[in-house]
């Protein structure tokens, strides 16, 4: 079967010739060299991306630069955008892919890129040695022996052990997008491997550390990693999990753990969601930048006649929530 | 045909011009909402993430109710959408959590027999009304506008929650719906990104970031309006579309409508009648296009 790849060809040591670029989203793509090149490659239906790009490189351009090494999702390291949604090309069969025969891939707009297809992952291993990923255990492993753990405190942690770090989830993590510093969703995971490993006993400062500013609570719950992510490491569902170990270690004093306390109390008290008070209780109520901050929007919104009523009102048979409040707690 | 109708908070508190357009439209397309008053907030994922059995039965609690009615559950949110569709999930593949919820469900007088349908607006319009019999409806062809459509992440991700295994092409209805009313989709990157919503109170700043990208991409791959399914990503592209070019540092101006809204239009109905006149971003250039006034 006859592919057609458009390639995101980039190189830093040269300016792009007129006319051969294409638009990007500006102005997040910062990529001066960047220019797209169109092969054609011949191959069975069962071929995945990376042999499409290997086949170029051999017999048609060797100029191309693309990383891999194991060609089956293990090393992790020809993470790329196919048709701007990251993936590995080793595992991404082109009939699964492809548009009418043809595919893009490109190096992802939120990473540096070195070359071609080639990102670079400084960041991601910068954001990793972050969340310190090893254990910290004072106490001297026992003479002769190891730490010993029982079993099942170990299968908990399988899901985030598999992580093989190919960045995917980083790569189209959208607040990671907009906020370079944020943690992001591998490191994250990460950590959280750490803080539920038995054998750790830092875990309370750990927790305090990914409670701060570009920690847990910068993650916008968009489910991307949990989407991309070839090894099911699912790293919102491990963020989520951080959170919950935060609050319960008494890490609440953050616009987060406020947002989640009015959510709830706004449902057990009148069963819907109180957007007029929502936004207050989320920020402090004494934290006066913030309020002001959000004066505008709702200045707009009461303009266009979009302010929630002043009056809030219950849902009927209000004592059913209530009981189920009772019943099982709200967030602490 | 009836549906039990679960709104949300948000179109009945910052957002009524989508209740109202759904409630208009509704007739049309031959939608009986038998609207469920006395169902609680889903919670919008915030309550799942730090008590996730509380809502779970709060949810089942909705999802019962829906099951009495006898009719598939029909969301104009994608968040309540996302939410529910995960609770049904975790309900309808875990036999012990679903008898621990009709546990705590007890006193309420309902129990949830995990039957229950969950489907967006968006879904039933492909799915059970059919494109075929909504085409002869549009009175209106919105002929020259170009829409973006804005899916968000709630109705499409996680893929198993959703449906979207099974049915791939649910990510495309948007662009199926914008070419049924006559109008052009545009293509771009951001529209299953997110809005920046969840964010907005732990950090404005990322949470306009997000706003302000999606927008101004779709504002220069040339798209005169934005269609979403959910309105908490309207309050982030509208409400505060303002903040969000203080801090992207460009203006933009262009309008987002509820999917309602954009059928609505098509459908004969005036723009005042759908409310598109209450928007923080004026709808008047984009109605320019299809020479409507507001």
């Amino acid at each position: 079967m006859k592919w057609t790849i458009e390639v995101g060809r980039y190189d830093r040591t040269q300016a792009p010739k007129p006319g051969t670029t294409r638009p990007y989203p500006p102005p997040y793509e910062n990529a001066p060299a960047k220019r797209y090149q169109t092969f054609e490659v011949e191959l069975d239906d069962q071929a995945m991306v990376l042999d499409a790009l290997i086949a170029i490189r051999e017999y048609q351009d060797e100029s191309l630069a693309v990383r891999c090494a194991c060609r089956s999702a293990i090393c992790g390291s020809c993470g790329m955008w196919v048709n701007g949604h990251a993936r590995l090309a080793c595992i991404s069969k082109l009939r699964d892919v492809a548009q009418d025969g043809k595919v893009t891939v490109e190096s992802p707009p939120s990473m540096p890129v070195i070359r071609d297809l080639v990102a670079d992952m400084t960041p991601f291993w910068e954001k990793n040695r972050k969340v310190k990923p090893w254990l910290e255990n004072k106490t001297p492993v026992p003479s002769g022996e190891e730490y010993r753990v029982p079993n099942d405190a170990m299968e908990n942690l399988i899901q985030e052990v598999s992580c093989i770090s190919c960045g995917l989830c980083l790569m189209d993590c959208e607040s990671y997008g907009v906020n370079p510093n944020f943690i992001g969703p591998a490191a994250l995971a990460k950590a959280y491997r750490y803080s539920a490993d038995p054998r750790d006993d830092k875990t309370t400062q750990r927790l305090g550390e990914y409670s701060k500013p570009d920690g847990v609570w910068d993650c916008t719950h968009c489910y991307e990693c949990v989407s991309v992510c070839p090894k099911g490491v699912a790293p919102l569902e491990q963020i989520l999990k951080l959170r919950r170990m935060a609050v319960e270690a008494g890490f609440t004093d953050n616009a987060g753990t406020r947002h989640a306390e009015a959510f709830a109390d706004s449902v057990r008290d009148s069963g819907r969601l109180n957007e007029l008070t929502l936004m207050p209780k989320s920020f402090g109520l004494f934290n006066i930048r913030a309020q002001l901050a959000s004066l505008p929007a709702a200045f707009n919104m009461m303009r266009a006649g979009k302010l929630p009523p002043i009056i809030h009102h219950k849902i009927p048979h209000l004592e059913r929530i209530k009981t189920i409040f009772k019943r099982l707690g709200g967030i602490k | 045909m009836k549906v039990a109708f679960w709104p949300g908070c948000v179109s009945k508190g910052a957002c009524p011009e989508l209740y109202v357009s759904m409630q208009k439209i509704a007739p049309t397309l031959g939608l009986e909402l038998a609207e469920l008053y006395e169902a609680p907030c889903t919670g919008a994922g915030v309550l799942t993430e730090q008590n996730p059995e509380l809502a779970y039965s709060l949810n089942a609690l909705t999802l019962a109710m829906a099951e009495r009615e006898g009719a598939a559950l029909m969301t104009i949110c994608s968040t309540c959408q996302g939410v529910l569709s995960g609770a049904q999930y975790k309900l309808s593949h875990d036999e012990e959590l679903l008898q621990r919820v009709n546990g705590t469900l007890l006193e309420s007088g309902f129990q949830y027999g995990a039957t229950t349908e969950v489907k967006h607006l968006l879904w039933m319009l492909v799915e059970d009304i059919g494109l075929e019999r909504i085409r002869p409806l549009v009175k209106r062809k919105l002929t020259g506008l170009a829409v973006a459509p804005f899916y968000g992440c709630y109705i499409l991700r996680p893929e198993e929650h959703l449906g979207l295994r099974e049915r791939p092409e649910r990510s495309t209805y948007l662009e199926q719906i914008i070419e049924l009313v006559g109008a052009t989709p545009v293509e771009y990157h951001g529209k299953s990104k997110c809005c920046g919503f969840p964010m907005l109170t732990f950090n404005r700043d990322t949470s306009l970031k997000m706003a302000g990208k999606h927008l101004l991409e779709a504002k220069n791959k040339g798209a005169d309006v934005l269609v979403t399914p959910c309105p908490l990503c309207h309050l982030n592209l509208d409400g505060q579309q303002p903040d969000a070019e203080g801090v992207v540092k460009e203006q933009i101006g262009t309008p987002i409508f509820h999917l309602p809204q954009l059928l609505g239009l098509a459908f004969g109905f005036e723009p005042e009648e759908l409310r598109l006149n209450r928007h923080v971003v004026s709808t008047k250039l984009a109605l320019d296009k299809v020479e409507l006034k507001v």
